[in-house]
């Protein structure tokens, strides 16, 4: 159903010569000399908080200014037909990451290459036109989408902006795009009020879509919605992401809905990267202490299982004042006098498995189901 | 056990008001809660679960009307005039919601809140209050209680805050606690150590828990009975156990089938999904609500509402007695079954 549009929306889009390449499912791992498609490496953002309003309110210790380090040095390689998942708490920096690595905020230091180009370094205008090239999706599609609008008028604008269809060619591009969304042509004209929270989000990825992106980053894209809907819009996700080759970075807080779709995951604590493995490495063999934790949190939907107690314990420290050595040491179960006193580097424990922690893999174990 | 059930809502309907005239949100919904019971009621959006938590506590807003009866220790919060459901509410009736910055005042410390919740439904001196106050912020397993008596809500993370104010609704000594999403805006290892909390208070209070959430994970850590709610009706009612391991309306089993689980991810792109989307409120379909995505809805389904039928306890079941399962589906109905007219032909 969704084959036939997507060589016709490739071609459309000028994607051709991106998707040109053999169209096999395998990922070209980065290792083999070949560049990935997005890579950032020692990303920092950090926010400056003044004697004002947002310093005084800060929680944590008595401190009325510093320097908040919402990313503390982050790499990152992403490639096409691939889907990272950046997982962690509120606080970890995931969503700024997310739209540091896009420059809709602007990093305090490190790089970011997209297609072999140094994004940061990129002039405002230049930007503008690779924009079409990265696209995001929102929690809220109601954010994207401009209620005065159709969803035919939502659709068409970033084919103007861009330039990527004649007037003419863009009712026949926008019904492409519903179709590719799984949407019928009779909700071009319908407002967004009159479609469903799912629909909408469908629609939000519709206009993602409409420019020919090869990196899409969706933060939450189904955290909104209900339950019963999240899968649709999952598979919707995952499918087009195969179709269309598409680097995928998800952005979630869900464990149990990332283990759907990721080929890799990341984990992140207060601005730092502390594990990154392929997931199924990750979830059956979570070598840092936070992983192993945040996985014996999860409720299991069967009162046959019980979750371990006391398996999880504190919260994460205030950014504004981060805990010397490791960022996880006041909350680990397993943390001995050097882990408050270095800072673990991310090292390989096993083969494309990482983790910032001193002891790996020696954390109790999660539920044993 | 043998009394009445500290929670007994019989035949609840809420009436909002809508576009197309008054809508029942919520639609002649009956349950009842025991001591030290907890119950889970689960719901999508548009489910009604969230208007019969407030109509539980008599907070419906202006124009939003409620008929039918709500028992706490036998007398009818619905029929009660405001000032003496004021007194209900926070005394034997506690409550704890979402967003636990919104029960807490910000220009007052947290100590101090907890004291006047205390004194607000006990006659104590200002002293005594205080000491109250800390001991229940200790039982919360506030860190550094005492420290954090002057605090003011915003120098606290969510789950401490969430913790206060479970403080503050068991300073009242109440019988009934109604939790609406209390987790939901908790990330998960914080959701972890609250639910782990909830469990141990219900234990030692005997408190009757109403638990409201979408999360059906939730619902199986700290649940002994499950009502699952679609479209302002009860649909389905079970111990825990048994709705989990053998849910009878095809809704229940489309929603348990559509939460992913942790260790057992589905193909790629392939998670289980239900067609369509939850209906409006006051746009509920007619026959049965869920009929429009139900893959075994047959002819009379779009005609009338099934009864709540009761199903057969397991065969060997050592708990027939008290363990009542209730489907609101046909399938389970007495009546001989008509062959399946298939709910895709609408699709």
């Amino acid at each position: 159903m969704i084959g036939s549009g997507t060589s016709a929306l490739g071609a459309a889009a000028g994607i051709a010569a991106a998707a040109a390449e053999p169209a096999g499912t395998a990922v070209e791992p980065a290792a083999l000399g070949a560049v990935p498609l997005l890579e950032a490496r020692g990303l920092v953002k950090r926010y400056r908080l003044g004697g004002g309003l947002l310093g005084a309110l800060g929680r944590g210790g008595g401190r009325r200014s510093g320097t908040v380090r919402a990313l503390d040095g982050v790499d990152l390689d992403l490639d096409r037909g691939e889907c990272l998942a950046v997982v962690g708490e509120s606080g970890s920096g995931k969503t700024t990451l997310g739209r540091c690595l896009l420059r809709l905020i602007e990093p305090s230091a490190g790089r970011v290459r997209f297609a072999g180009e140094d994004l940061l370094a990129l002039p405002a205008r230049e930007l503008r036109q690779r924009r079409r090239r990265f696209q995001m999706v929102f929690q809220d599609p109601d954010g994207s989408l401009d209620p005065r609008f159709t969803v035919g008028r939502a659709l068409a604008e970033p084919l103007a902006v861009h330039g990527l269809a004649a007037r003419a060619a863009r009712p026949a591009r926008v019904e492409e795009l519903l179709r590719l969304v799984g949407l019928p042509p009779s909700a071009a004209p319908r407002y967004p009020h009159e479609l469903s929270g799912g629909q909408r989000q469908r629609v939000a990825i519709a206009r993602a879509l409409a420019t020919g992106p090869d990196l899409l980053i969706a933060d939450e894209p189904v955290s909104a919605l209900d339950v019963s809907v999240r899968g649709q819009v999952l598979n919707l996700l995952a499918r087009l992401q195969d179709e269309l080759r598409l680097a995928l970075l998800l952005i979630a807080h869900d464990l149990a809905l990332v283990e759907q779709v990721a080929h890799r995951v990341m984990v992140m604590y207060l601005g730092r990267v502390v594990e990154s493995a392929p997931a199924a490495e990750l979830f059956g063999r979570p070598q840092h202490p936070y992983t192993a934790m945040l996985l014996a949190s999860v409720p299991v939907p069967d009162p046959a299982v019980r979750r371990p107690r006391g398996a999880a314990a504190g919260e994460p420290a205030s950014a504004l004042e981060p805990p010397p050595g490791c960022p996880f040491h006041p909350r680990c179960p397993i943390a001995r006098p050097r882990c408050s006193r270095e800072t673990p580097p991310p090292a390989e424990v096993r083969p494309g498995h990482r983790a910032a922690c001193f002891y790996p893999g020696q954390a109790p174990r999660a539920h044993g189901e | 056990m043998s009394a009445a059930p500290p929670l007994s809502v019989d035949r609840l309907t809420v009436t909002v008001p809508g576009p197309a005239g008054p809508a029942e949100a919520v639609r002649g919904l009956s349950f009842s809660v025991g001591r030290g019971e907890a119950l889970g009621l689960v719901g999508e959006s548009g489910a009604g679960k969230s208007l019969t938590a407030l109509a539980l506590l008599g907070l419906l807003p202006a124009g939003v009307t409620a008929s039918g009866r709500v028992l706490v220790g036998g007398e009818d919060v619905l029929a009660l005039p405001e000032r003496r459901r004021r007194r209900f509410r926070g005394g034997r009736l506690a409550m704890v919601f979402q967003e636990p910055a919104a029960a807490l005042n910000p220009v007052f410390p947290i100590g101090f809140q907890v004291a006047e919740a205390v004194r607000a439904h006990r006659r104590l001196s200002r002293a005594a209050a205080r000491g109250e106050a800390l001991a229940l912020l200790e039982q919360v397993a506030l860190p550094d209680a005492r420290r954090r008596f002057r605090d003011f809500p915003h120098r606290l993370s969510g789950g401490q805050r969430q913790r206060v104010v479970l403080a503050m609704a068991l300073a009242g000594r109440p019988e009934v606690l109604i939790a609406d999403e209390p987790t939901t805006a908790l990330d998960v290892t914080v959701q972890a150590q609250i639910l782990d909390l909830l469990g141990a208070l219900r234990a030692e209070y005997g408190l009757a828990v109403v638990l409201i959430t979408h999360d059906l994970a939730v619902v199986a850590e700290t649940c002994d009975r499950v009502a699952v709610m679609y479209a302002g009706r009860l649909v389905e009612e079970a111990p825990a156990e048994r709705l989990f391991a053998a849910p009878a309306h095809p809704y229940t089993r489309a929603l348990l089938a559509a939460v992913p689980r942790l260790g057992r991810p589905a193909p790629r792109g392939g998670l289980p999904t239900i067609p369509g989307a939850v209906p409006e409120p006051g746009a509920a379909p007619s026959g049965c609500p869920f009929h429009p995505r139900c893959a075994e809805a047959l002819a009379r389904c779009r005609r009338d509402l099934p009864a709540l039928y009761p199903l057969a306890a397991p065969a060997g079941g050592a708990t027939a007695g008290a363990a009542v399962h209730l489907a609101r589906c046909f399938l389970h109905g007495e009546e001989p079954q008509e062959a399946a007219a298939g709910g895709a032909e609408a699709a």
